[in-house]
């Protein structure tokens, strides 16, 4: 089975409130993500696809995340992620939840 | 320290304002001496308790806290209460009824349920269970659908009008610390933003940045936290009405497992609300980690099953959301009390994953918590590790920590035999296929062709061994 619907058409549906160029979340060290991490889980397990893979490289936008956390519990072996909360008011505001 | 709690809370105002307005606001519902009292609290920025987080586990605590009469600061990192906050979502009555008897007068319920379907489904089919009952159309209902955002909303009211102050669009960043350890408050990431409480009560959910932080809790394990997606996709009111047979508030569940996860430990679920439709799927984080199915991916094929697709058919999707959901169980529990601290909800992995059951551990959770808070006030008792074990105490005598016991073994046995995810729906499809299709062929040899069709996917032993070790878990 295929599924043709890619994850950005769901999130459009979803409101945000952006904070511009201060993404809450970030890779530590991208060479750990090139040259040490085979699995690269994060780009699967996201549910926002936040974390694409370009080359070796781990390309991360947050603009779609909604917070759950899973980036960071995947990346168990090499802890690269850093993982905070939006700044207060910022990031998902879900209309249902 | 007037003029930081001035200066640094407010929300948008960047000054007084926000905060005189809440204050008016709770001055108007509660009782004088309260809100003199939290007028107080509020110009030294300091309460009696500070609750981080407006999640059912957070607005239980600082309801029945406000209630009693306590200082109540609650902060909430969202725009309102709720909007950072995702459930399936099925309301339990009992944990709400213990706190807020006459919540159906008010609350935003979508749809009481009578009927529960159970699925296990292959690619093609599903065999279950129903149960359906007129017996659940008589009140007072025992379980809602619900929708998070509405719901989180109006409990957040009813903590207002209790007497606490609630301020929104906070990040609490980090718990202060005095020399000796002890939790003596909250910074925010507002400027001048400390706020001082004797106790501190962690209802900030399952990722809890602030107890990793402080220590309180290890990193979530992969193994212990199920990742889950959702949609909620609407439809008139009758249409959903007449797809599940059901009449004016009347609701249906289906809880689905099998091979829509792929051969992950994990489970589907589909709601009917209002003129909605919530539809869901959860895998252990581990499993997702072992394989490429992305969860997305995984949300739409369940969509695409040709058992549920009619019941979404013609639906308008407005939202996908997704959410950690601790199901460690009772092994993963972290410490819940320290000094000047307390863990309620999902931030103290209080869930119990075999009866989908999670919202009504953290309102219970987060009452317990509360008063236990009200009871060393009461006894004038300082808030100190030694002193807050009765909360420890208060959840061992009571349902919650009894249910988390008697399943905690059952995560590691799904952990280990995926066959309950995998094998067995197939060949539980199979077999009620086999026996329906009248082809000529007898009965007898289709009960042999049955049988033979387990034994060749799992031995007899095995099949014992299964069922046994279910039994042993679930008992």
């Amino acid at each position: 089975m295929t599924t043709t619907a890619k994850v950005e058409e769901s999130l459009f549906q979803n409101r945000y409130l952006l904070d511009a160029d201060n993404p809450h979340i970030r890779i530590r060290d991208p060479e750990i993500c090139a040259t040490s991490c085979e699995a690269q889980q994060c780009a699967v397990c996201c549910p926002a696809g936040c974390y694409t893979v370009e080359g070796r490289r781990v390309v991360l936008i947050t603009d779609g995340c909604l917070e759950c956390g899973t980036c960071r519990v995947v990346c168990d072996t090499h802890i690269n992620v850093e993982w905070e909360y939006p700044r207060s008011g910022y990031g998902i505001q879900f209309k249902f939840g | 320290m007037r003029e930081m709690v001035q200066a640094g809370m407010p929300a948008q105002a960047g000054n007084s304002q926000t905060i005189q307005t809440e204050m008016t606001a709770s001055a108007d519902n509660a009782q004088a001496i309260q809100a003199a009292k939290l007028a107080t609290a509020a110009s030294a920025q300091k309460f009696d308790v500070i609750v981080v987080g407006a999640g059912p586990a957070g607005n239980a605590a600082a309801y029945t806290l406000a209630k009693a009469g306590l200082a109540v600061l609650q902060l909430e990192r969202g725009e309102a209460p709720g909007s950072k906050n995702v459930q399936g979502a099925i309301l339990y009555s009992d944990a709400l009824e213990r706190i807020i008897p006459d919540f159906r007068d008010s609350a935003p319920l979508e749809r009481h349920i009578i009927e529960q379907r159970m699925w296990v489904l292959d690619d093609e089919s599903y065999i279950g269970t129903t149960f359906r009952s007129n017996d659940f159309n008589k009140p007072p209902h025992n379980r809602y659908t619900i929708i998070r955002a509405k719901f989180d909303k109006w409990f957040s009211k009813k903590v207002r009008e209790a007497g606490a102050l609630v301020i929104c669009e906070v990040t609490v960043k980090e718990l202060l610390r005095s020399k000796q350890g002890k939790v003596i408050g909250v910074e925010v990431d507002r400027e001048h933003g400390k706020i001082y409480a004797e106790v501190v009560i962690l209802a900030d959910g399952v990722n809890s940045t602030l107890a990793r932080k402080a220590g309180f809790r290890e990193e979530l394990k992969p193994k212990d936290v199920a990742l889950a997606v959702k949609e909620i996709h609407f439809l008139p009111r009758d249409v959903v009405e007449s797809r599940f047979n059901i009449g004016k508030d009347e609701g249906v569940v289906i809880e689905m497992l099998g091979k829509i996860t792929r051969g992950m430990m994990g489970t589907g679920f589909l709601y009917a609300n209002k003129d909605s439709i919530s539809i869901g799927v959860g895998c252990m984080l581990s499993d997702f980690m072992a394989q490429k199915t992305t969860p997305f991916e995984l949300l739409e094929r369940t969509k695409a099953h040709p058992a549920i697709k009619p019941l979404l058919q013609g639906g308008e999707m407005k939202e996908y959301s997704a959410h950690l959901i601790p199901e460690g169980g009772y092994h993963a529990i972290p410490q819940v009390y320290g000094d000047g601290w307390l863990i309620v909800g999902d931030s103290g992995m209080f869930v119990n994953a075999v009866h989908r059951e999670g919202s009504n551990l953290a309102m219970t959770t987060g009452r317990m918590a509360a008063e236990t808070v009200i009871e060393l006030y009461a006894a004038k008792k300082a808030m100190t590790a030694g002193n807050l074990a009765a909360y420890k105490q208060r959840l061992n005598g009571s349902f919650v920590m009894d249910d988390m016991k008697k399943y905690k073994n059952l995560p590691d046995i799904f952990h280990t035999n995926k066959q309950f995810f995998t094998t067995y729906p197939e060949l539980l499809n199979r077999s009620a296929y086999t026996m329906l299709m009248v082809d000529g062929e007898g009965k007898r040899a289709k009960e042999n062709a049955i049988f033979n069709s387990f034994r060749e996917r799992r031995t007899l032993f095995g099949m014992l061994g299964d069922a046994f070790k279910l039994w042993r878990a679930i008992r």
